[in-house]
């Protein structure tokens, strides 16, 4: 089933300058998995080393967070849209305790 | 190089003084225009670590997609995000680089004990190992 999916303004260098890319796939593992195969330097932003999702990386059905569905299990239709969004994190990562003593 | 007017400087700067001794992080919204990127807008936004605010924070994908709706309303881009450092250095942390992608611009300032201070920005290289710093520009006056 071809699905569309939206890549990110960050990663569009690694996929052809394209704003989406058409894949088939019947769930969201496989649409991502063919993406990553046509655009291999997309792959270490989205998944760690140990080759799962990255902790920021959430990808949405047609607007539905795939957490609240069956995750990358989540079964794709024809026509639906695929987006990838990150959510932002980061920190000076010096403990905030330390400092309240 | 990242252009920034000053009207923004100040604004970034109050919103750290405000949050300390937590962290503060908001949107860059802007354009890139022949390879130089110019802030044109902010949007600031919760710090969603509850839990460890002082030195974590988080912005959700919900206020990533609502950041890039406001650019493209104004058909600018979401063109990076800044945060503050309170009591440490504007320099990248481990943390930050785990959690970065490239191409966005990373302005990190660090707040001391209230008082603004060191305000740079950074973007992850394309291998992820590090950061390449980003000169800034400050551009007296408004948008422009």
């Amino acid at each position: 089933m071809a699905v569309k999916v939206i890549i990110p303004t960050p990663l569009r260098q690694y996929a052809g300058k394209q704003e989406s890319v058409e894949v088939n796939a019947k769930t969201v593992a496989e649409a991502l998995n063919s993406l990553t195969s046509q655009f291999g330097d997309l792959k270490r932003h989205l998944y760690s080393d140990e080759g799962k999702l990255r902790s920021f990386v959430n990808v949405y059905v047609n607007d539905e967070d795939i957490r609240y569905l069956q995750k990358e299990k989540t079964a794709v239709q024809q026509g639906d849209t695929i987006s990838i969004v990150p959510s932002i994190a980061g920190g000076s990562g010096i403990a905030g305790t330390v400092r309240s003593n | 190089m990242l252009r920034v007017a000053q009207t923004f400087i100040e604004q970034i700067h109050k919103h750290g003084v405000r949050d300390y001794p937590n962290e503060c992080c908001g949107a860059l919204l802007g354009l890139e225009e022949e390879g130089h990127r110019t802030v044109l807008g902010l949007l600031p936004l919760v710090n969603q670590r509850n839990d460890s605010p002082r030195n974590r924070f988080s912005i959700t994908s919900e206020d990533v997609r609502l950041a890039e709706k406001e650019a493209k309303a104004k058909g600018w881009e979401l063109i990076g995000w800044y945060h503050s450092h309170p009591d440490s250095p504007a320099r990248p942390s481990e943390f930050d680089r785990q959690h970065a992608w490239p191409w966005y611009s990373y302005i990190i300032f660090h707040v001391a004990n209230r008082e603004p201070r060191e305000m740079r920005s950074w973007r992850l290289d394309d291998d992820r190992a590090k950061y390449a710093e980003e000169s800034i520009e400050f551009v007296s006056g408004g948008a422009r």
